[in-house]
């Protein structure tokens, strides 16, 4: 076992435990603001382990470099899009009496 | 461990589609339908097929699922009741009976190719007169190039009969404008779409090229290319054009066009679609690069809709 697969394992851990964190707080967390936030930054922070890890197995600076493109590409379209549904939401709630 | 992926994998599929077919609430089925293409597209990958993957997710999923989207949205606009069941119970029979006799035709079909039919040989053998080293490639533009180039048609054909649903004193306006109405929102998609834009170019112009030897190819570049026009439109970045803008129907027909005339170019070499000998990797190429910009282009106005009278109609 080299300490590369050991490190390939150690952030696929973390990275199934941050997804697991974000798919726990959209099930459990009151308000729509909330599960936002809990699917965008748990989410992504469990993409960036899972993403280091896929990038470590390869082993090569340029599949390193597309993976860290594909991974800021998400973060940017996730931070996004989490802004226009909660604005969406925002407006759903001042409609109502 | 591979097994049991894949046998998680089946049963996840199964479920979703299971739960896109039932489920009651119309935006809950389109969300399942997305995840079940998605999967669908995980189970090609575990299969090797990694374009057929690019192609389900992309378009099966991505693209499919947004247009089923607006769908809804314009039934609701409409006042149609479109959740629940409005379906009677002999004709969900008939439906279930239908297709799973389809089905079961069609996996009997699948199952009577024998893993060594002898086509695999013979593609290995002509790939190295084509020059391409993409084996989909070269059957979707040398071997079966009648097939694509067919598609590239029925893509456009979609498109016209989208125009056709325009009222008449609405021809030959814009389809109604995408950017946002609230300026905040507006704002955000804004810079998220200049970003994006440029970005979805070079991607969809990468995805292209690298398809003559490994995955990738006109029809996935083409969607990356829809989504970061749709990306820009709903920013404001970008307007959408009148439907009789010469320029613009110039790019609709381009790719079939192109690959039209380098068909007919090929009779003179005695036969339809045929590529001259030490050409066909350039000529597939440049028919790739203008089916992706036509497809990019067409999709995104099959997602735009019809024209519409006013600019400001949702």
């Amino acid at each position: 076992m080299t300490w590369v697969s050991v490190a390939t394992g150690l952030l696929l851990f973390a990275g199934v435990f941050f997804y697991a964190a974000g798919t726990v707080g959209l099930l459990r967390f009151p308000d729509p603001a909330a599960r936002l936030h809990a699917l965008t930054k748990a989410d992504h922070l469990g993409l960036a382990f899972i993403a280091l890890a896929a990038a470590l197995e390869w082993g090569s600076v340029a599949i390193a470099a597309k993976i860290a493109a594909v991974w800021l590409l998400a973060i940017m379209a996730a931070g996004t899009s989490a802004q226009l549904m909660a604005r969406v939401t925002r407006q759903d709630h001042s409609d109502e009496p | 461990m591979t097994a049991a992926f894949e046998l998680i994998l089946c049963l996840m599929i199964l479920g979703t589609a299971c739960v896109a077919l039932l489920v009651r609430d119309f935006l809950a089925a389109i969300a399942f339908f997305v995840v079940f293409g998605n999967l669908m597209g995980l189970a090609w990958l575990a299969l090797g097929a990694v374009n057929v993957a690019l192609a389900e997710i992309a378009i099966g999923a991505g693209v499919t699922g947004v247009l089923l989207i607006l769908t809804r949205g314009r039934l609701l606009a409409l006042g149609e009741q479109i959740d629940g069941n409005p379906l009677g119970h002999w004709l969900n029979l008939g439906a279930a009976v239908v297709c799973s006799a389809f089905a079961v035709v069609l996996g009997a079909a699948v199952l009577s190719i024998a893993p060594d039919d002898g086509l695999a040989p013979v593609i290995d053998r002509l790939m190295p007169r084509i020059g391409v080293e993409n084996p989909v490639t070269g059957v979707l533009l040398a071997f079966r190039a009648y097939d694509t180039l067919l598609e590239s048609f029925v893509l456009l054909g979609a498109l016209v009969a989208v125009w056709s649903l325009a009222p008449a004193d609405a021809w030959p306006r814009a389809p109604a404008a995408l950017r946002m109405t609230d300026p905040a929102a507006l704002n955000v998609a804004e810079s998220f779409g200049r970003l994006v834009l440029p970005i979805a170019l070079v991607v969809a112009a990468y995805l292209v090229w690298v398809g003559s030897d490994r995955p990738g190819g006109a029809f996935q570049g083409g969607t990356v290319l829809a989504g970061g026009f749709l990306l820009a439109a709903m920013g404001g970045a970008m307007g959408l054009p009148r439907s009789d803008d010469p320029a613009f129907r110039w790019t609709l027909v381009a790719g079939p066009l192109v690959f039209l005339a380098i068909g007919l170019a090929g009779m003179a070499l005695g036969r339809f679609l045929a590529y001259p000998e030490g050409m066909a990797k350039a000529l597939i190429v440049t028919i790739e690069y203008f089916l992706a910009f036509s497809i990019g282009v067409t999709l995104a106005l099959l997602v735009a809709g019809p024209p519409v009278r006013a600019e400001t109609v949702p």
